[in-house]
């Protein structure tokens, strides 16, 4: 229950007048307030700083330190205040939670002792408000970096003897700094890159004439050499390949990468050229195919950093820079048609079509003006609109690009982190709203073992159970009064599917195995988690609990409608179940008995029966109870 | 923006998404609520002396009750909103927005849409202070849905749905569809006198002082504060 409504206590309670006079039964006694004293301040003195609360505001969160009596052991009987010896600023935060119910978390607070207040306190970190949740976050989050990167760089400098061979090829692999063996083998396929690019582009020069023919180019002067240069290349790169899929912890994951991908584009190319050397037709195609040896370079990345970032930079911001190129496109086609028309009249004109006019305005546009295409007096005026705007549209997208991106870089990491705490938030919300749940059936047992124990006549065992504060009791007091007035009981989820479990069970006796299996959907979402049997409550089964389970669970499912002409072998039943509501509500214990139903042995379409009565004494045993809803699943 | 990152995770569709936002225009127009249209005037209440003479509580009581009204609701009056969140942090398991609603309408008693402390105030006296009468005739206030001075079935059925709701689904024995038809039925059996469909004022409160366990229950509000 959050803080600062156990303020609006009194006002919930009386507002359940209106369920007395619905209520059949006996509504139970309310906790009553023994010492009931009047609310006084307290000073609370942290490090000579006074703060003075209400004792109520504290007693709001009865789980930290300053709500529960814990914080007597802090008192100091000669200047009657609380005393303690720790920061004031940050304590200005924690008592503002008690007041607000919103934990805040200033900005000027180191992180690491913000946290060690809170845990004093006994104030859990997670109830920190939106407003301040996503800079302690961040805070928290470089604090855990930092802390992490220490740590590395301590083990970094021990051995790991641990780790499996493979383990550690692979981060000799992706980290060279590791060894010194990693090192030369990162420096070693570095310098065959580099010769291998070297190696491609110096074939194409021209390299002196052999007396009688032209002039060639040196990759075919000495074609042995250059040969002998690429095998070895191909022969390393290929070794570090294979190597590196050897040591990848997930091999289909290194497949998909890109860099294997480089790797892979970049030595095709040689093992498809031995292949195919015999054949002159596909020549052309297999020289085509040389042109991805200059993927090499891109293995580079491996071994600098900046390339990746700005391959990192253009896969991000790729939107903007499709956005400057439809732009572009828009007034290359524009600008084209215009001096396409404008030069179809000049006879000598090199516009011979839009397509061929596109080459003119991408070449002024882009203020390269070649001159190759020139345009005649019409032409002239477009082309200059052409040439001034090409300016405009060249230089106008590139600092919007560049701003865009930082801009959406940051707000999508923003957004990622706001989706990513959301389902945390509402995690924690849920897990306090079952927390709140949790208390009611918590001190309800605890109030079963009060009576029970009360019963064996052991008085000094009662203030066992009242541990919780006033204000929960009057909680308690007030959902136990919904319960008489429904003549339901709280119960947690668990105890409710473990209920649905058993009846399934239950009603799918001779055929158990098979129609379990049958109907794995109920099995498995019903009983998803399954609890261990805790028999305080009674297990009595209810095909009424199961039909509720079953409207959830099955996709398609004929119900058996209420039919209030049921067979006679049940009419006894019919009769127990119509008084069933008086008896309950003249016990009010909870019987821990375990009522077992004999289970029907056909599975035949009836009416939904009513729910049996709790017994009213221990171990006692409810004829049974067919109700049965044909359900079509559609698993 | 953020809508569309989340549906445009391929690189077409990223392009196709900067092509619609060139055409549409990429900037995103701010989605200001200006939905306060609720009461943001803060009201005052009267001073405590006037307070304490329309109502039984003493001082004290009414200084503490203030608090934590004011605490809640520092602009003095409650809307309906926020009646339904404050009061739903009471049930965790169930659904309480109907009831919560119910109780507004009870405590709203001049119905302009807020509660102001002196209607808080007022009608807790009531609840908390008042002859047994008085609550009686309290409850009967708040089971007639539209104040014409009787109960019908359909407005006893939506009360024992209100209140059936905030029971939520994980209860021992499940709630089925027709508990509170059957509840509705068991009341009218015993309230209404004349089995004319309705219940009256008159039989209303009759019918509650001849039952025990309605008198009983009616004493514990005795002590609530």
């Amino acid at each position: 229950m959050a803080a600062g409504v156990a303020a609006w206590l009194p006002f919930a309670r009386a507002a359940a007048i209106g369920w007395m006079p619905v209520a059949n039964c006996p509504m139970p006694l309310a906790p009553t307030d023994k010492n009931k004293r009047q609310d006084e301040l307290i000073i609370l003195n942290v490090s000579g700083r006074r703060f003075q609360t209400w004792r109520t505001t504290l007693e709001r969160y009865p789980d930290t330190l300053l709500g529960s009596t814990e914080k007597e052991f802090f008192f100091n009987e000669d200047t009657k205040e609380y005393f303690f010896d720790r920061d004031p600023e940050v304590f200005r935060c924690v008592l503002n939670f008690y007041r607000t119910g919103k934990l805040h978390y200033p900005r000027y607070e180191c992180i690491s002792a913000y946290d060690d207040e809170l845990a004093f306190y006994g104030i859990l970190p997670e109830i920190i408000g939106d407003c301040c949740y996503e800079e302690y976050k961040d805070r928290k989050r470089e604090n855990a970096e930092r802390l992490m990167d220490d740590n590395d760089s301590e083990n970094n400098q021990e051995s790991m003897p641990s780790l499996s061979f493979r383990q550690t090829m692979w981060r000799a692999f992706e980290n060279p700094h590791t060894s010194t063996l990693a090192l030369v083998f990162y420096y070693v396929t570095g310098f065959f890159i580099a010769v291998s690019v070297i190696t491609n582009v110096v074939e194409t020069v021209p390299c002196g004439t052999v007396p009688g023919s032209k002039e060639l180019p040196c990759g075919e002067r000495y074609s042995v050499a250059f040969f002998c240069l690429d095998t070895a290349c191909v022969m390393i790169f290929t070794v570090e390949y294979l190597l590196r899929l050897f040591a990848a912890p997930s091999r289909y994951r290194f497949i998909r990468s890109v860099m294997s991908i480089i790797d892979v584009v970049a030595i095709m190319p040689y093992y498809i050229g031995l292949v195919m050397t015999n054949n002159e037709d596909v020549s052309g195609a297999f020289v085509t195919l040389r042109v991805f040896r200059v993927f090499r370079i891109f293995k580079f990345s491996r071994h600098s950093q900046g390339l990746r970032i700005l391959g990192y930079t253009l896969k991000s911001c790729a939107s903007e820079l499709g956005f400057l190129l439809f732009s572009l496109t828009m007034a290359i086609i524009i600008f084209a048609t215009v001096m396409f028309y404008a030069e179809k009249g000049s006879s000598a004109s090199k516009f011979t079509s839009i397509p061929a006019s596109f080459w003119y305005t991408i070449v002024t546009m882009t203020t390269l003006g070649y001159g190759d295409m020139v345009p005649t007096i019409a032409g002239k005026i477009f082309g200059s609109i052409c040439s001034l705007s090409g300016v405009l549209v060249i230089a106008l997208p590139v600092p919007v690009i560049v701003s865009n991106f930082s801009r959406i870089y940051h707000q999508n990491q923003r957004a990622d982190k706001r989706r990513a705490q959301k389902k945390a938030r509402l995690a924690r919300i849920r897990v306090a709203k079952t927390g709140s749940s949790n208390a009611y059936l918590h001190s309800k047992r605890n109030g079963l073992l009060n009576e029970a124990l009360e019963l064996t006549g052991t008085p000094e065992e009662e203030h066992m159970g009242k541990t919780t504060s006033l204000i929960e009791s009057q909680h308690h007091h007030l959902l136990h009064c919904l319960e008489k007035t429904t003549n339901h009981e709280f119960i947690d989820e668990q105890m409710f599917e473990q209920n649905c479990m058993e009846s399934s069970m239950q009603n799918y006796p001779s055929t158990r195995s098979p129609s379990l299996s049958s109907h794995p959907g109920l099995t498995t979402t019903c009983c998803s988690r399954r609890s261990k049997k805790t028999t305080h409550l009674p297990n009595s089964n209810l095909p009424a609990t199961r039909l509720r389970s079953m409207q959830e669970l099955s996709t398609i499912h004929i119900q058996g409608s209420e039919q209030p002409s049921l067979t006679t072998s049940r009419s006894s039943l019919n009769l127990k179940a119509d008084d069933g509501l008086r008896p309950n509500c003249k016990t009010s214990q909870i019987t821990t008995a375990i009522i077992s139903i004999p289970t029907p042995p056909a599975l035949t379409p009836e009416g939904e029966s009513r729910p049996p009565p709790a017994s009213p004494g221990p171990n006692t045993n409810i004829p049974s109870i067919a109700s049965n809803v044909v359900k079509v699943s559609a698993l | 923006m953020d809508r569309c990152a989340r549906r445009c995770r391929s690189p077409l569709g990223q392009a196709a998404r900067s092509i619609y936002q060139l055409v549409a225009g990429s900037l995103s127009p701010d989605s200001v609520e200006d939905e306060f249209e609720l009461c943001t005037v803060c009201h005052r209440p009267e001073g405590l002396e006037q307070l304490q003479e329309q109502t039984k509580f003493t001082r004290k009581e009414l200084q503490v009750l203030y608090r934590g009204f004011k605490n809640e609701c520092p602009s003095g009056m409650v809307n309906e909103e926020n009646f339904k969140q404050i009061y739903s942090q009471f049930f965790p398991q169930g659904d309480s927005s109907t009831y919560a609603t119910f109780l507004f309408n009870a405590f709203d008693t001049n119905h302009d849409g807020c509660v102001s402390f002196e209607d808080f105030v007022a009608g807790l006296s009531v609840i908390l202070r008042g002859t047994i009468d008085d609550r009686l005739n309290w409850a009967f206030n708040l089971y007639d849905l539209n104040k014409d001075g009787c109960i019908t079935k359909e407005e006893m059925l939506d009360i024992m749905k209100s209140i059936y709701d905030m029971m939520g689904k994980y209860t021992y024995p499940a709630l089925r569809e027709e508990a509170p038809r059957e509840h509705v039925e068991s009341f009218f059996q015993k309230m209404d006198r004349n089995k004319d469909g309705v219940v009256t004022i008159e039989e209303f409160i009759e019918s509650c002082q001849k039952d025990e366990n309605i008198m009983r229950s009616m004493q514990l509000f005795d002590n609530v504060i």
